[in-house]
């Protein structure tokens, strides 16, 4: 059970975050739901990288097993791109916010009703 | 130089985005955009040609070789990919600064054509890459763009849009790199030729299926397959129109791309098939998207949704060519994605033209416009009657196809399905076409549309004409395109 620790909080992690942009009405919420998603995403790779036994993967004298660096990096990448479409979002938010007053989904789609 | 093609492909556009911010005078960042498509379009006619008469070209970024290096893979179908984006993106760009000037404030000028530049890049990359990670990054890079596009949008319901959109796009791209991660955590590697050697011998094979059903969900909403389709409308209707010229000819077809490369090369379909019924699942989604989204097409009031709409049931004829699984079939998918492609660039340019004059696209606005604009008009109809499917168009060609393809499974209904298809189309065509012809305009005069967006209007009516008679070019492409992926597996 202890090995699968790393994956079940990723499992859980996913499922809430799925949940509450589901579930959300609010614009921001919403966002956090999504960032909390992506985020156990990121765990699962780091969590796959891991070798049992092994150190970090910087040339040291000594270690003879090193974690598999290749994740990390993507990862790093990874991060890159979800800051760039959050922060995206939170300008959309805003605007969104501007041109209707609100950031509840309700309210928004009540505003636009073909009358 | 030549050498070199393969990466500056997407370098050129990516390259040229930042430009277009710096040149900030809306003309001059058009002119150099306009530069960039073409220099683009002449490097994809190139790469076409190159591997037509020589085979796959593989390029090593940065001199690592694959696999452990990020390796650019044009073989005979991303070559035929990249020339449908190039066409459609040179279309769009050179009619984009007049549509442009009618519908957005000038200072959004130059942004407009730097997302355009960025979300080009993105959509080529995914089509040169033949590493699954760097698929992703291009994705996103496409999507973060074509969110920003949507929002440029004049109405303030363009920001719903784009926000919905994100959402969507963002879950896609996401469940794309779960199941990226499963098959790097099965195999070590990213390339996806060396993917496709390393998985048929894997014990793990319930893992395999496990990554296969994230990367179809992940690619599924960004093909807005039924019914993962919400987006579409919403987006395709609220962004500025020639955007949506690019993105409905282009963004759905490198998602099918995508999902043709990752099915047939990298997982197989026998393999899959083994584990899930995907083939059948895909026929029947593609059926119930060709009858809902066209019924829905009929009632709609706003001519851009229309097509939109139009848009989510086409992309049902392309999964269920997919989806029937024999070569006949992916070749028929792979025409409908090039046929399809310049059928939409031609109907929303022609949309464009109509509410760069009138100012707007609902149905009413093109009252009397067969006389009032008769050169738009006459691009719009061509283009029409290609994504009906009447003969000596190019939608003919790819349905045609497509009939024989589901003959050849013995799948009848799905001919009758096929045909029912575009009865229907007909029907909702005809509604704007009644419209345009019939009626007559009160009001101000309404005069044609301005030169620089008819000569991409006629150049993509006349490629519908051109490729629904002499098919060498299409049916070769797709011929040698089916043979490679078919030949790649024993």
């Amino acid at each position: 059970m202890a090995d699968y620790y790393n994956y079940l909080i990723v499992v859980l992690l996913m499922v809430v975050g799925l949940y509450i942009v589901m579930a959300q009405g609010n614009l921001v919420k919403k966002l956090i739901g999504l960032n909390i998603f992506q985020t156990s995403v990121f765990i699962f790779y780091i969590s796959t990288a891991k070798v049992s036994g092994g150190t970090a993967p910087i040339v040291i004298e000594g270690a003879e097993l090193y974690s598999n660096p290749l994740p990390q990096v993507l990862i790093l990448t990874a991060i890159v791109v979800g800051i760039a479409t959050m922060s995206l979002a939170l300008a959309l938010v805003l605007r969104i916010k501007r041109a209707y007053g609100s950031v509840e989904e309700e309210v928004i789609l009540e505003q636009d009703k073909p009358c | 130089m030549l050498s070199h093609l393969a990466v500056l492909q997407v370098v050129v556009p990516l390259l040229a985005a930042p430009t277009c911010l710096i040149l900030e005078r809306a003309r001059a960042a058009w002119l150099f955009a306009c530069l960039a498509c073409l220099l683009s379009l002449g490097i994809s006619i190139a790469l076409f040609m190159q591997v037509q008469a020589s085979g796959p070209i593989s390029y090593a970024l940065g001199g690592w070789e694959a696999p452990w290096g990020i390796e650019y893979r044009i073989d005979a179908l991303s070559s035929f990919v990249l020339l449908l984006i190039n066409l459609v993106a040179a279309a769009v760009i050179i009619g984009a600064n007049s549509s442009l000037t009618a519908e957005l404030p000038e200072p959004r000028h130059s942004p407009f054509y730097v997302l355009f530049l960025l979300c080009f890049a993105g959509l080529q990359g995914i089509v040169a890459t033949g590493d699954a990670f760097n698929v992703f990054v291009f994705l996103e890079i496409s999507s973060l763009a074509t969110y920003a596009l949507v929002a440029l949008g004049r109405d303030r319901r363009a920001l719903f849009a784009a926000y919905q959109y994100l959402i969507v796009g963002t879950i896609g791209a996401t469940f794309y790199l779960i199941g990226i991660g499963f098959l790097y955590s099965l195999t070590g590697t990213l390339n996806m030729a060396d993917m496709a050697q390393l998985l048929p011998g894997l014990e793990e094979q319930r893992l395999v299926a496990a990554a296969f059903a994230f990367i179809v969900i992940g690619i599924a909403m960004k093909l807005a397959l039924f019914p993962l389709h919400g987006w579409l409308p919403d987006a395709y209707s609220q962004a500025p129109s020639m955007a949506t010229a690019f993105l409905a000819a282009s963004a759905t077809k490198v998602a099918l791309y995508l999902f043709i490369r990752m099915y047939f090369e990298v997982l197989g379909p026998e393999a899959v098939n083994a584990l899930f019924p995907v083939g059948k699942l895909f026929l029947l989604l593609g059926a119930i998207a060709v009858i809902l989204a066209s019924l829905a097409a009929i009632r709609q009031n706003n001519v851009k949704r229309v097509f939109a709409l139009s848009s989510v049931g086409q992309i049902g004829y392309l999964v269920i060519g997919v989806g029937l699984g024999n070569a006949l079939g992916l070749q028929a998918a792979l025409l409908h994605l090039f046929n399809h492609g310049l059928i939409k660039a031609a109907l929303f340019i022609a949309v464009a033209a109509v509410v760069c004059r009138v100012g707007g696209s609902r149905l009413e606005d093109f009252r009397g416009l067969g006389r009032a604009m008769p050169w738009t008009m006459g691009g719009m109809v061509i283009g029409a009657l290609s994504l009906i499917g009447v003969p000596l168009t190019a939608g003919f060609v790819s349905k045609w196809f497509l009939v024989l393809a589901a003959m050849e499974a013995g799948l009848w209904l799905l001919v009758a399905l096929v045909l029912i298809g575009s009865f229907i189309a007909l029907f909702y065509v005809w509604r704007i076409v009644e419209v345009a012809y019939f009626q007559t305009r009160d009001g101000a005069a309404v005069s044609e549309a301005p030169l620089m967006l008819l000569i991409p209007l006629w150049a993509m009516a006349l490629a519908n004409l051109y490729f629904g008679i002499d098919t060498s070019l299409t049916v070769g492409g797709s011929e040698q395109a089916v043979n490679f992926l078919m030949g790649s597996r024993p």
